[in-house]
């Protein structure tokens, strides 16, 4: 396309004040994929509020709460929901204290061993975790590890591990040296000026960590539904599947309204972190199991 | 190096140990005993589960024979290229783009419908997108007012209502990496084009695509290994059915292993899936390197 030469150049425009003729075509084609986005989302807030929900998402002829009445059982949701949050919150433990103690060497020391190291580990990230289901099933089978719960944290653990490394050890090389070096002058062993100076100081790192992993654990289905075979260990996300089987035909409500209250949780963190960072990609690729 | 600095510096490294021996015993062990346990006939339950014997590529062979493997190997590719490749990564890339130029209420309200899909649980997004697609549900209550027929689109087209499925799902993270690569493209630049006469498709291909070719790059490799993965969606919408008509690798590595009971078997199909992650893995590393001059 060719435009002819003007003698004076246009004027700059700001692209924050001046709309250019494309901006409310942009408008209504984002609209329209919005919607679409919307539309399977709809479904499960109208259905919770539906006694009489179907597949189909429409407008409750009388809304209530009843769905949400009939899963506020012990069995049906407290349980699983306990279990959920032994599982996240075990896992982002073990995983936020494995994570710091790699971390240090790799930000406070240098050697050939670190970028290597690191390297490996991000490699690790790369492994489709489903694919690793199987054998570690297999595994379970020989150590006789199956159906325990802490064995599934130590695996959740692992698998979030590369990654809660390479979060940790960034946060940490944020922190400078020298507020240490004053620690150790004062006698202070590394240790000690890790939990009592380095550690306060990158609390909010700390948090995105931890946070981070206890979503990944809160969403996954397909580790517990594979490791943890007794009803009475099983988190939500499994739970919510047998429901599914067993009533899926009549209570379409209840499962919508389960579904719901047990998003929430991982809601409401997602949102915390998202403000807190401003940038909801520190979370990328944590919330898909 | 003298042995008592070295000493030192392996005692520096200590702290490694937990998270070292985590992802031996739990990530490393798994891979390499998947390896082994495809080369024998392994079983869930009865004799083999006990002793399985040592069958050597007899597996390997098996995949070659099966008529199941190379089609779930297709779907897999399908399912990949479809949903993650072209859908995830072209409709976050248009997003980001669009969202420029909307008004901020408009592209914040639909950016938070977007994320939305992704920030829940796979088990619950999965649950919604059965519903949306499944014969009585949102979409042919949609298309039945415009006078369509009622389709059972999970019977009908299986795969292909799960790859608009996982778009549905993941296209949050393309969208948000393209954001933030966009946001890095010197305003400079394009207004220079724009100065210079270029339309905004010329400026899209000719200036902003380029600058931003490293994430492109990155995305792509990064969404192909995540729906490589990809188990759950697939297992609640269709469980790999009808016919196998949506059994990508996870889930036949899954149905082999657990409801044929056949572990050599599965783990062999697993360690295919491992490694294409694996190659996929490797080239991701290299681009990373040479993104980093």
């Amino acid at each position: 396309m060719t435009v002819p030469k003007q003698a004076g150049r246009p004027r700059r425009r700001d692209p924050r004040t001046t709309r250019t003729p494309g901006g409310t075509w942009a408008d209504l084609v984002l609209l329209l994929i919005g919607a679409c986005f919307l539309l399977p989302l709809l479904w499960l807030v109208l259905a919770s509020l539906d006694p009489a929900a179907g597949h189909a998402a429409k407008v409750p002829q009388q809304p209530g709460l009843d769905n949400f009445a009939a899963v506020l059982t012990p069995e049906l949701l407290f349980r699983p929901l306990w279990n959920s949050l032994l599982l996240s919150a075990g896992t982002g433990m073990v995983t936020l204290a494995a994570a710091v103690l790699a971390a240090y060497p790799l930000s406070r020391y240098r050697s050939r061993f670190n970028t290597p190291f690191m390297y490996g580990i991000l490699f690790g990230t790369c492994l489709p975790v489903t694919a690793i289901m199987v054998p570690v099933y297999g595994l379970f089978v020989q150590l006789q590890l199956l159906d325990s719960l802490p064995a599934t944290v130590l695996f959740l653990a692992a698998t979030s591990l590369p990654m809660a490394i390479w979060m940790t050890r960034n946060f940490m090389d944020d922190v400078p040296v020298a507020v240490e070096e004053a620690a150790w002058v004062d006698g202070a062993s590394r240790l000690a000026a890790l939990s009592s100076i380095v550690l306060p100081l990158m609390r909010p790192g700390l948090g995105v960590v931890f946070i981070f992993v206890f979503i990944q654990a809160w969403g996954n289905f397909f580790v517990p539904f594979v490791l943890l075979l007794s009803e009475g260990k099983q988190p939500a996300a499994v739970s919510i599947f047998s429901f599914f089987g067993q009533h899926g035909a009549v209570a379409y409500g209840q499962l919508a309204a389960f579904s719901i209250l047990y998003s929430i949780p991982v809601l409401a963190l997602y949102v915390i972190v998202a403000r807190g960072s401003g940038n909801s990609l520190a979370l990328a690729g944590a919330v898909r199991g | 190096m003298p042995a008592h600095h070295r000493r030192r510096q392996v005692f520096r490294y200590l702290p490694v140990l937990p998270a070292v021996l985590l992802l031996l015993v739990f990530l490393a062990g798994p891979v390499l005993w998947a390896f082994h346990a495809s080369l024998t006939n392994a079983g869930l339950t009865g004799r083999h589960a006990r002793n399985p014997e040592w069958v050597g590529l007899e597996n390997y062979q098996r995949l070659l024979q099966d008529p199941v493997f190379p089609l779930s190997l297709a779907l897999t590719v399908l399912f990949v290229a479809g949903s993650a490749v072209l859908g995830q990564n072209v409709l976050g890339l248009a997003l980001a783009v669009l969202m420029r130029r909307a008004r901020p209420v408009v592209s914040a309200t639909v950016g938070t419908a977007v994320v939305a899909a992704w920030v829940l649980p796979e088990i619950v997004a999965a649950f919604a997108a059965y519903a949306f697609f499944s014969r009585d549900g949102t979409l042919n209550q949609l298309l039945g007012r415009f006078g369509a027929a009622e389709t059972d689109w999970l019977y009908a087209v299986p795969m292909a209502a799960v790859i608009l499925a996982n778009v549905w799902r993941g296209t949050a993270f393309s969208m948000l990496v393209y954001r933030a690569a966009l946001n890095g493209v010197p305003a400079e630049l394009t207004e220079a084009a724009h100065v210079d006469g270029a339309g905004a498709w010329q400026r899209l291909a000719f200036i902003t695509l380029p600058v931003i070719r490293g994430s492109i790059a990155t995305n792509l490799m990064l969404v192909t290994l995540q729906t490589l993965a990809v188990f759950t969606l697939i297992w609640v919408m269709t469980a790999g059915g009808p016919a196998n008509g949506s059994t990508t690798l996870p889930v036949l590595a899954y149905q082999e292993a657990f409801k044929f009971g056949d572990i050599g078997y599965g783990t062999a199909v697993a360690s295919v899936l491992i490694l294409i992650g694996a190659l996929f893995g490797a080239a991701y590393l290299r681009l990373l390197r040479e993104q980093k001059p």
